[in-house]
């Protein structure tokens, strides 16, 4: 099962963290900046696998971001390259070529596209289609909340509460 | 309320805000996020849900990509989460998500939010508190929402399901009893057609058998369907890595699957997947040969590929293959060693641990040369993990690779001389462990180690320093076998030994006491036998003397033409003559002289006990050699006599100690450790403070000689043994402190065993038959032809060296969950006992409808328990207490159920199976039925 996400920026910022294991806001601080240590200083031609503390941290370098995914030891390493790049697909085809700001401005809907992906450490949808139409579904129902909450009437109807 | 309320849902930053705030600080960014902070905690207690979202919103993003700490917040969170609105659930559950934990004191007050959400028609709210519950289970979550879950397993709504399914997994873990409700449903699920319910299902089960795959064995048939039926990769994968596990345990398993496997392997264009099948074939089902074979074939084309992730993989999984199949490796040679050049630090490790997989008797030689070549070039921390992987191959129950010792000693010199090599702790120990155990390889390890002392370099890196530690010890306890001993002198009191630490100096200098005094003593025979020419009874006792260091007659490097002349002394005789004994005697004096007043009271006292020695002997050294011929004999003997003393003692040879020797050890009668503990200041006050290397090997043996010598200065013609032992047992009652605990010898088994140490000694030498064996690998015929050479006696201590047979079996797990699902397992085959057991030839139909009857039957009877159970709440303390029940069953039947759990249940399995696996048989091939019946019957179908 995959323990954790990560997508650190070359520059070492963090731009997503997904945890399925527990771990406490120490750990967390600590495996961030042990693994942006091993991560961000090996070369682009080398494999995409580390081993780390009884671990495999399967990573891939998109642009500017490096996708990581913690695995289990006999976890297959080319299944989770793949889920990484099922993810960066339905990030692209939702922003429309996605970059990294728009991970950082979304930073929530990065979280909320992964979850429909994976669910306890587990992938849970493997057709981009499908996660698309999930996702703009939702998206909907938020939008459709907000403008519930935004409009005139809404805000009058506080401020005279 | 109202005012801030509204004055903060409109001039409330939002998420966007803050974002786009944080980017533009280049400094400060800590004050701009405290900032942040205290607004955060001001707006979250706000009424206005909307604001109270977007502050836990903001706080996620600061806890989850800063990693501020938001456990004051789980109380808003909950807040937030009982808002009807979608968008404020989902900012929500993502805090709680984020957040909480199993001891956050909310954790209680969610249950009922998650399980109205759980209820809901709105699948995505459904989605969402699945969605956390995986994340953030624990027993009373999951024991209270395991209704609930239970009904979304079998939801028509497939989105729900699969999640449904996953979050089993977490629900399972925290609350094994669950399974008694779920289990059935999830196994359900397996013969569901959808993609992703069935890659949700096989994905729990995976997980489920990495725990304990023994209990999903009965499942095999239904992953078997899927292993053969599925087209998709992800499935595949999953069913694969259950397979690797059950195959493993049922070796019948093994031969079904094997097939199937193959044909994944030669049909699939997906990496991934046949990555998986090679893992699967190499791991589990490493007997099939052609399946090996393919396998070996895909990993080499994995080896070849440009890709350094196959390359990789490919390494990994020849490595699995390496202990069962060497020949994959072999195959593969060139690749591999190539790969030691690699870019990738990974590769080359990889590939390192399998050229170490290679290394066999004939080939260690040319290996270890290739491999030292490469770490000369290669970085320090690869250099390093090269030299370390050959030390420990090598070094291998008992060094049983190498036969040519001469090689192994020169090529260990040749890796401490390496510039990155930092395994000089690992060398030293390997240099003296050779030196003591194998006899043969001295006159080589004194010549290696004399290469690495002159070396006036090699004292400047302090990682040799450990090297060089051994190497003076060598080169001292040796010291007959050196050409040269004056040279080794020099060597051993060369100015640069200031750079060394004080414990390692402290061992040079004992080495230059040994070459000393082996010096004089050489010296003293040849004058005694020239002086005595006349007389051949005399020269012979004299040689005779020196021969007394055994193993002088192994040697194969002189064949000593001259009866008379001892090949000992072929080394050394040539060089000592008057004049180089008086400069040897001057330039210890001189090179000892300073240390006189070292702060270092181990340096100290050793270079005391050297000139003490010298002052001793030197007076009638110079008049002998001065004064004539008659005088010479008369005032020769005595302090000739002082140098036979201490050469006797330092010629008795060092054996390896069994670790269990100290325990042999007889206490000696009114030692009370304790109370020499209690009188520690008394002995600080008498003696210098103890360094931290009292520890080390020298000291008892050290001290011995010290107080022997001090000995001999009062009354040199004393017994000198008898004296040494009673004065090194008062000494060791006095300092017991500093001797190891008798009876517990861990604390010395690494380090050099005191082996003169007298009280050892008699125990060594009673010991010795059992002690000493000679090695099975010297009869072995070599092929090639340098190893023309037998492969020398290796001594071997039976009870330290024997490593320990056959490591414990891992003991069965028996945790509760996997427990759970065995009980249930066969449970659910007890209720539908006729069906596999009225098995008759003639009712092929019947017996098929039987076969499902068995699977459909009991589903019915648990759907009608569980609607009984009505509402909620009675339902959940009905299963409560049926929890209770199980609990203290098994607590009362696990014993007797373990006991009978081989026996009866592998029946209970194979008449489960047996069933469904003729009835396919039937169809497929009905003459077979009769043969089949009376066979041990298969677990698939």
């Amino acid at each position: 099962m995959i323990h954790f996400v990560l997508l650190i920026s070359r520059q070492g910022k963090v731009r997503l963290t997904k945890w399925y294991s527990t771990y406490t806001q120490k750990e967390r601080t600590k495996v961030i900046r042990e693994l942006s240590g091993v991560i961000l200083t090996r070369g682009p031609k080398l494999c995409n696998f580390v081993e780390w503390r009884g671990f495999k941290v399967v990573y891939k370098r998109y642009a500017s971001l490096y996708f990581c995914m913690c695995i289990d030891q006999d976890d297959n390493e080319l299944e989770i390259l793949e889920i990484i790049h099922h993810y960066v697909e339905i990030l692209d085809r939702y922003f429309g070529s996605v970059c990294e700001l728009d991970l950082i401005f979304n930073f929530h809907k990065a979280y909320y596209i992964l979850d429909e992906i994976l669910i306890a450490g587990e992938l849970q949808e493997s057709s981009k289609k499908t996660v698309a139409r999930l996702i703009a579904a939702q998206d909907s129902l938020v939008e459709t909340a907000k403008e519930q909450a935004s409009s005139i009437s809404n805000i009058i109807a506080q401020a005279t509460k | 309320m109202s005012g801030p309320s509204l004055m903060d849902s409109l001039f409330q930053r939002t998420l966007e805000d803050l974002i786009k705030g944080l980017r533009q600080q280049l400094i400060g960014e800590q004050a701009f996020i405290s900032k942040a902070l205290e607004e955060i905690r001001k707006e979250i207690k706000s009424t206005d849900l909307s604001t109270k979202s977007t502050a836990l919103l903001k706080l996620s993003y600061l806890s989850s990509l800063h990693f501020h700490d938001m456990s004051f917040a789980t109380f808003h969170a909950l807040e937030v989460l009982s808002s009807p609105r979608f968008s404020h659930k989902k900012i929500a559950y993502h805090g709680i998500s984020l957040s909480f934990h199993d001891s956050t004191p909310v954790l209680l007050l969610i249950t009922n939010h998650l399980r109205k959400d759980l209820t809901s028609t709105n699948e995505f709210e459904v989605s969402l508190s699945l969605q956390c519950l995986s994340r953030i289970a624990n027993v009373d979550l999951a024991r209270d929402l395991t209704p609930e879950v239970f009904i979304l397993l079998s939801s028509n709504k497939l989105y729900v399901r699969k999640k449904a399914i996953a979050v089993v997994l977490r629900v399972f873990e925290k609350y094994p009893d669950s399974v008694r409700v779920c289990f059935k449903r999830l196994v359900e699920n397996l013969e569901n057609s959808d993609p992703q319910i069935l890659s949700a299902v096989v994905g729990v089960f995976c997980e489920l058998a990495c725990k304990d795959a023994r209990s999903y064995l009965p499942l095999a048939p239904e992953f078997y369907k899927i292993l053969v039926n599925s087209k998709n990769n992800w499935i595949l994968i999953k069913v694969l890595k259950i397979f690797t596990k059950l195959a493993s345990l049922e070796p019948r398993l093994a031969k079904r699957v094997v097939e199937p496997i193959c044909d994944h392997m030669r049909r699939t264009g997906a990496k991934s997947l046949l990555f998986e099948c090679v893992q699967t074939v190499v791991t589990s089902l490493s007997e099939y040969d052609s399946a090996v074979r393919l396998a070996v074939g895909k990993i080499r084309e994995f080896l070849v590929d440009e890709d350094p992730n196959l390359k990789y993989l490919g390494l990994r999984a020849l490595s699995i293959v390496a202990p069962k199949h060497l020949w994959a490796v072999s195959e593969n040679k060139e690749v591999v060693i190539k790969s030691l050049s690699d870019a990738d630090p990974n590769i080359k490790i990889g590939s390192l641990r399998l050229v170490m997989a290679m290394v066999s008797e004939h080939s260690v030689a040319e290996i270890s040369r290739v491999l030292v070549n490469y770490a000369l070039k290669s970085d320090p921390e690869f250099c390093n993990e090269i030299l370390g992987s050959i030390l420990s191959t090598c070094s291998r129950n008992l060094y049983e690779i190498i036969v040519d010792f001469d090689w192994y000693v020169s090529l260990l010199g040749e890796m401490s001389k390496i510039p990155h090599c930092q395994k000089g702790e690992e060398i030293e120990n390997q240099l003296i462990d050779i030196g003591m155990r194998v006899k043969d390889v001295r006159p080589e390890l004194v010549h290696v180690s004399r290469d690495l002392l002159i070396d006036p370099a090699l004292l400047g890196n302090t990682f040799l320093h450990r090297v060089l530690s051994a190497a003076a010890w060598a080169s001292g306890e040796y010291v007959e076998f050196s050409r040269n001993p004056l040279e080794l002198m020099e060597a051993l009191l060369q100015p640069r030994t200031c750079l060394l630490p004080p414990h390692i100096r402290a061992i040079y200098i004992q080495s230059a006491f040994k070459v000393l005094v082996f010096c004089l003593s050489t010296y003293l025979m040849q004058w005694g036998s020239t002086a005595s020419s006349a007389s051949p009874d005399n020269l012979r006792s004299g040689v005779s003397a020196s021969v007394s260091y055994e193993s002088f007659d192994n040697l194969s490097v002189e064949n000593g033409a001259d009866a008379t002349v001892t090949r000992g002394q072929t080394y050394t005789s040539a060089s000592i003559t008057n004049e180089s004994i008086l400069n040897l005697l001057n330039l210890v004096e001189l090179a000892l002289g300073p240390l006189f007043e070292s702060p270092d009271v181990e340096v100290q006292e050793r270079a005391r006990n050297v000139l003490g020695f010298i002052d001793l002997t030197k007076l009638e050294l110079l008049n002998s050699s001065v004064q004539g011929e008659k005088d010479l004999e008369r005032r020769g003997v005595e302090c000739s006599k002082t140098i036979e003393l201490m050469h006797d003692a330092f010629s008795k040879e060092l054996g390896p100690v069994s670790l269990s020797a100290q325990g042999k050890v007889y206490l000696p009668d009114g030692l009370m450790l304790v109370e020499n503990l209690v009188g520690m200041e008394m002995i600080c006050a008498d003696i210098e403070p103890p360094s931290s290397n009292l520890f080390s090997f020298g000291i008892p043996y050290e001290e011995k000689d010290g107080v022997s010598f001090s000995n001999l200065q009062i009354e040199a013609d004393s017994e000198e043994s008898n004296e040494a032992t009673s004065l090194l047992a008062e000494h060791r009652k006095r300092h017991g402190l500093y001797y190891l605990p008798l009876g517990k010898s861990e604390i010395i088994s690494n380090d050099y065993p005191p082996a003169n140490d007298p009280t050892l000694q008699g125990n060594i030498n009673d010991n010795a038959d059992d002690l000493v064996k000679l090695t099975e690998e010297s009869l072995v015929p070599k092929r090639k032809s340098n190893h023309a050479k037998p492969r020398p006696v290796v001594v071997k201590l039976d009870e330290v060296d024997a490593k320990p047979v056959g490591v414990k079996k891992a003991e069965y797990k028996d945790d509760s969950l996997s427990g759970a699902v065995r009980d249930f397992l066969y449970g659910m085959k007890d209720m539908v006992p006729t069906s596999s057991q009225s098995n008759l030839p003639g009712k092929a139909s019947s017996k098929r409808k039987g076969k499902e009857k068995q699977h459909t039957d009991p589903h019915v009877e648990t759907k009608g328990n569980l609607v009984d159970y009505g509402n909620p709440s009675s339902r959940r303390r009905k299963h409560r207490s049926h929890g209770k029940e199980r609990k203290h069953r098994s607590a009362r039947e696990k014993n007797a159920e373990e006991r009978e759990d081989t026996g009866q249940k592998e029946k209970e399995k194979s008449s489960y199976c047996h069933g469904r696996h003729k009835s396919r048989q039937r169809a497929e091939e009905p003459l077979n039925v009769s043969a089949q019946t009376t066979v041990i019957p298969d677990f698939l179908l």
